[in-house]
């Protein structure tokens, strides 16, 4: 990373228990400008709670840093005012119209030309003629639509979105997306939060944390190489049975099926290539080495590490 | 940035307002609960219960014993039901609530009344609820004494009970008719505010926490104070609305009487609110969800209903129950509210009741203060 980017979130080493229990630990980031972060873990490790810590909705025990430039611990009400902060449940009012909700979060910004504001975004959303529904009546796409809307209403700078698309349809998801690459190309800072892993690629960095750790920090491109991931391709028909075969041999750690092969990725390389190939000759079929892409690393984090809630006094939602 | 946004305010009052709207069925039941509960409890409860079912074990039939039955029935207590024949008949109808009473009237009454035998007539009473037939016994003794003294005249006047040497002469103040409803109605209204307020406050804050929009709402530059004024001063409004409906129901069908200052009312009426508002707003801080806040709401009505001196009499509690109703926001009101409406009361009369619901105030704002801040984090 350049020292000439402007960085938005500076975090050095903040903490957060609840009770006995560590949710954020030591945690450490640095979001330049611009750049679509993903937040990557299974549930329960930590994300929310970090997440809140950035937008000034918790102060930590331990650490410091600033967002937006303003400080984390003592200037909570200015970076509250700069940051949209969307929760991982829709959290507007379901007895308010779509055009209440709207208005209400424009008073709480105390937006200038606030009747205007909330009709632009009515339009932007293609909402203008559903504006006296109840946002009740939502389907779960567009909640989450109303919900992007009301979190942009007074044009952040920063945007924390934990999980957006939990429960949405993958067109909207695929529009929603279409969105945060247009707002960050706009200069607009995205962190983001996700459980899928086709959202993960759309990122240009990613963090993984697991029990409140981050294990692994850097730009998509380079986190399978940090994860250690090898990765053999293998062809040839009956690949069911063959992903059965090859599942716990020497040095398999996880077999994925890509289209018309399957990949088995190990973290011992040597171990790994020798069982590839003893199959592969065995049963005459095409193997070839891969570069370990994100995805099989993404399947090798989530499937490496258990649901964090596993472990108890887990915080207060 | 401003420590308090009267614009953010006004939204957050805006907003509460265009919800309290939308539940149709809240806002029909903040109104019409306060009508509901006069009518059923202003006529339903009766201290001094009249027309309790009696029946006769008839021993004797001369006109003496009819003159004791009539008198009896005039007295508006006892409503003759039938005869019973024998003790076990008799015991049977207590036992199965076929009568409240039985009047016993031995054999030869009339002539052990002439001899001056004192002759004992037995009324059985079903003590089971001693608020039931505590009036009924208490009157019968004057009852009867009337009519002997009218019947036994010229030589017999002798056997007449004697006089006391001295009169009693009870003189009913504020009350002079003993209507219960001149009692339970103002009390009335210190039970319903307090099931209203303290409940609606404790629903809409955990409400705001349960659906999860308490989290966007703090995310926003919304000070706090903004969402608590915002959201409570609504239902102050309620409270007053609903006041205000009570009030005028109870002058017109219960004819109570508000004899004492308006100023003194007033004041104790809205320290009153607030303090039950307090009272939900800590619940709120206790209660996860919005059955929670429901179920302990209610928990406060019981005390309020039972220990205040609303039901029965406060001076007749045991000490240590007493200590407790001390505790009780009601107690203080009602006592305030009775004073001032029956008992012709001003400021100066019930500035002890202002001490104490300002006490009570004070705990329960400190406690749900120093909860609010452990939440928030």
């Amino acid at each position: 990373m350049t020292q000439d980017v402007e960085i938005v979130i500076d975090v050095k080493a903040i903490s957060k228990k609840f009770g006995h229990h560590t949710v954020v630990d030591n945690f450490d980031i640095r979001v330049p400008k611009g750049a679509v972060y993903g937040f990557l873990g299974p549930n329960g490790s930590g994300k929310t709670t970090t997440i809140r810590i950035l937008c000034g909705l918790l102060t930590p025990d331990a650490g410091s840093g600033t967002c937006l430039g303003f400080d984390l611990r003592t200037e909570p009400e200015e970076i509250k005012a700069r940051v949209g902060y969307m929760t991982q449940k829709f959290s507007l009012y379901q007895d308010l119209t779509i055009r209440e909700n709207l208005d209400f979060v424009a008073r709480m910004f105390s937006i200038k030309k606030r009747r205007n504001r909330v009709d632009a975004a009515l339009e932007n959303l293609g909402l203008a003629d559903r504006a006296h529904q109840l946002a009740a009546d939502l389907s779960g796409g567009w909640k989450q639509r109303l919900a992007l809307a009301a979190c942009l209403i007074h044009d952040p700078k920063l945007l924390l979105l934990d999980e957006p698309t939990a429960g949405v349809d993958p067109k909207a998801r695929r529009d929603f997306w279409n969105e945060i690459r247009r707002l960050s190309k706009q200069g607009v800072t995205v962190l983001v939060s996700t459980h899928y892993m086709d959202e993960a690629v759309q990122c240009d960095s990613i963090a993984y944390i697991a029990y409140g750790k981050k294990l692994i920090d850097g730009p998509s491109a380079s986190i399978a190489q940090q994860v250690g991931l090898t990765t053999y391709r293998l062809e040839g028909l009956h690949l069911a049975d063959l992903e059965d075969r090859i599942t716990g041999q020497p040095g398999v750690v996880q077999v994925a099926r890509f289209g018309t092969g399957i990949h088995v990725s190990g973290t011992d390389e040597a171990v790994l290539g020798k069982t590839v190939k003893k199959i592969a000759t065995a049963e005459n079929r095409r193997w070839s080495k891969q570069p370990a892409g994100l995805e099989e690393a993404f399947i090798y984090l989530m499937t490496g590490s258990n649901d964090n809630f596993a472990t108890p006094d887990r915080p207060q939602q | 940035m401003k420590w308090f946004s009267i614009s953010r305010f006004l939204a957050v009052l805006t907003k509460e307002f265009i919800q309290m709207r939308r539940d149709r069925l809240t806002f029909a039941m903040m109104i019409g609960l306060p009508i509901v509960q006069l009518l059923l409890f202003g006529f339903a409860i009766n201290a001094d219960p009249r027309n309790l079912p009696t029946m006769i074990d008839l021993g004797d039939n001369g006109p003496m014993t009819r003159a004791v039955i009539s008198a009896m029935k005039t007295s508006d207590y006892f409503k003759f039901t039938g005869y019973v024949d024998g003790l076990a008949d008799g015991e049977r109808a207590l036992r199965t609530g076929e009568a409240n009473f039985i009047v016993v009237i031995p054999p030869n009454f009339e002539r052990d009344i002439i001899r001056g035998d004192k002759p004992e007539i037995l009324l059985a009473a079903d003590a089971s609820d001693p608020a039931a037939t505590g009036g009924a016994v208490g009157a019968l003794r004057g009852i009867l004494n009337v009519v002997i003294r009218q019947n036994l005249t010229g030589a017999l006047a002798g056997n007449t009970p004697r006089a006391s040497p001295f009169s009693i002469n009870v003189q009913r103040e504020y009350n002079p008719e003993g209507r219960t409803s001149t009692n339970i109605v103002p009390g009335l209204l210190g039970i319903i505010l307090s099931m209203t307020m303290v409940m609606i406050t404790a629903v809409a804050i955990v409400k705001e926490y349960e659906q999860g929009t308490m989290e966007m709402l703090i995310a926003t530059p919304v000070r706090p104070l903004e969402v608590m004024f915002g959201k409570i001063l609504p239902y102050v409004l309620v409270g007053y609305v609903q006041t205000l409906v009570f009030l005028a129901a109870s002058f017109a069908m219960f004819d109570i009487p508000f004899t004492g200052g308006k100023l003194a009312f007033f004041i104790g009426f809205n320290l009153y609110i607030v303090v039950n508002l307090a009272l939900g707003f800590l619940i709120s801080t206790v209660a996860k969800n919005q059955m929670q806040a429901m179920q302990l709401s209610f928990f406060t009505i019981l005390p309020s209903i039972l220990l205040s001196g609303f039901m029965f009499p406060f001076a007749g509690m045991p000490g240590w129950a007493q200590f407790l109703g001390a505790g009780v926001p009601a107690t203080h009101f009602l006592r305030l509210v009775r004073k001032v409406m029956l008992k012709n009361a001003g400021i100066a009369d019930v500035t002890g009741e202002y001490m104490a619901l300002a006490t009570i105030l004070l705990v329960i704002g400190l406690i749900a203060a120093k909860r609010y801040r452990q939440t928030l984090d």
